[in-house]
């Protein structure tokens, strides 16, 4: 059976340039960076080409404004958990948005448990943070604002710029999530105006495990994690060398081909989008209709479940994804759709293909020729199906 | 999953003796059974389902455990029956069994109910 993958927000292959890159300092290098003879040595050149490559893919002034972490989750972590440990002497007040990752938000809540006040941003039904509200909620008070660059889930991107100039005007620090941005546009971390930036290194074909926190230097962050010093005292334990080497590889490589990779992935989402709109009716956009991330496809069909569909699709070999409540761990919808506006049903409907450079205008066909048949029947089956569009659909 | 692939007794009967719908759209699941009844027994019976593949197993399952029943027996299946039919279900998703439990029931409720009023 034709097996097509289309979750790559969830998880991605790691380009084989990157595996090889990789090998060396598993099989050969494999020195602790931290110690004395040349092992180490060739392993401590791996880390520091890696920081520069990582450095130079968002414009960072210097590699040492990068500090690898062991993925994205706690790269959020450390931004927020250490600036506010850090900062807390000038205010105990941090803004954040209604459609942040988990990794945000649970983190704000455990905060505001040792007396942070939180402040969480709307969004529009495209998912675009409504900034008067921004200005409004800054005080004096405020020391950090978290915004995620996009989002993974809807698509859309935020006006970053336009934040940052607001935040910046009141004295705070801006930390973004680029987690689901990376690799997806050019990302220039100074033009943009944050202080604080959460990588992901599997995004843009680096392997899982590995991600990094890019800190503007002058920023006071407390270390999320104590030990034996590495990464200038900023985050201890043992360089995972090449995983970190990995991400590097993968850095340089979306820095050469990012023109191309948005060029074929918005060529594959618009005809996606445009392909399951106008064969299926009672059938919508999740998120931005322009700023969106060119991997992105986020639909919603009524009077039917995620879960049902995402089941049928993988019958079929589409592996695909839902912000729907039986997938997660909870009943709920996922928040980000509740955020846009979406009722529990409307939520309850949507499903997410994430594309990735190694689909095909074939495999966009593929799906586009497949999902109305299974509308059609799970459509059939739904009581909440009008009577007019079991006859005719 | 066979039942979640070809689900059967799908849906509505436009004379049905008892109808119950249970759950809510809201919590992503809403179910809704007929039943036509002769003789004290289910003599057909048919679902439909708004949730995820275990809430469409499950009505499919829970029609065929109930056709041909007697109403005291439908009455007496659980969601422990329905969901051991189907080789068991993760427990988060047993929520959804007991929709089907519960929607077939009140089908037969509804239909007893009507036989009060026809009295």
């Amino acid at each position: 059976m034709r097996k097509i993958y289309m979750d790559h927000t969830a998880g991605a292959p790691v380009d084989r340039r990157v595996v090889s890159a990789m090998h060396p300092f598993l099989e050969a290098t494999y020195g602790n960076p931290s110690s004395a003879h040349s092992f180490a040595q060739e392993a401590k050149e791996g880390l520091k080409d890696a920081r520069s490559s990582v450095a130079s893919l968002i414009r960072a002034e210097e590699s040492e404004e990068i500090f690898f972490t062991s993925c994205a989750t706690e790269s959020n972590n450390w931004a927020i958990r250490g600036f506010a440990a850090r900062n807390h002497d000038k205010g105990r007040h941090i803004i954040t948005t209604t459609i942040e990752h988990m990794s945000v938000i649970n983190v704000c809540k455990h905060l505001t448990k040792q007396g942070f006040k939180i402040s969480y941003l709307p969004v529009d039904k495209h998912g675009i943070v409504d900034l008067k509200a921004l200005e409004t909620e800054l005080t004096d008070e405020t020391i950090l604002v978290s915004i995620m660059y996009a989002n993974g889930e809807i698509g859309t991107i935020e006006p970053i710029k336009e934040a940052s100039e607001i935040v910046h005007a009141r004295n705070a620090c801006l930390h973004v999530d680029a987690t689901a941005a990376i690799g997806q546009f050019p990302i220039d971390v100074r033009k943009a105006g944050a202080d604080l930036m959460t990588l992901s290194s599997n995004e843009i074909g680096g392997p899982k495990g590995v991600g990094a926190l890019y800190s503007k230097k002058g920023t006071r962050l407390q270390p999320l994690i104590f030990g034996g010093g590495q990464e200038r005292g900023m985050r201890s334990g043992t360089e995972n060398v090449p995983g970190i080497v990995g991400m590097g590889k993968a850095a340089s490589l979306t820095n050469l081909e990012i023109g191309d990779r948005i060029t074929k992935l918005k060529r594959m989402r618009d005809r996606l989008i445009k392909g399951l709109l106008s064969n299926i009716p009672y059938s919508f956009l999740n998120g931005h209709p322009s700023q969106r991330l060119p991997n992105n496809v986020a639909v919603r069909f009524s009077f039917i479940e995620g879960e049902s569909m995402l089941l049928n699709l993988d019958m079929a070999g589409v592996a695909a994804s839902s912000g729907s409540a039986c997938t997660a761990k909870t009943l709920e919808p996922s928040h980000v759709l509740r955020a846009i506006g979406l009722k529990h049903e409307e939520a309850h409907g949507s499903l997410l293909f994430t594309l990735g450079t190694q689909n095909a205008e074939e495999d966009v066909d593929y799906v586009v020729d497949l999902l109305p048949d299974i509308v059609k029947r799970l459509r059939a089956l739904s009581p909440l199906t009008p009577k007019e569009l079991t006859g005719s659909v | 999953m066979e039942h979640f692939r070809n689900p059967r007794n799908v849906g509505e009967i436009p004379d049905a003796d008892g109808v119950g719908s249970v759950g809510n759209p809201v919590c992503g699941d809403m179910m809704t059974i007929y039943i036509k009844v002769e003789e004290n027994r289910i003599a057909d019976i048919r679902f439909k389902t708004f949730g995820c593949g275990a809430a469409v197993a499950t009505s499919s399952m829970i029609t065929e455990l109930a056709k041909g029943k007697t109403l005291d027996e439908a009455m007496k299946i659980t969601r422990k029956d329905v969901a051991d039919s189907l080789g068991g279900l993760p427990p988060i998703k047993m929520h959804c069994s007991n929709l089907a439990a519960d929607a077939l029931h009140a089908a037969i409720e509804a239909y007893r109910k009507n036989k009060e009023v026809d009295r």
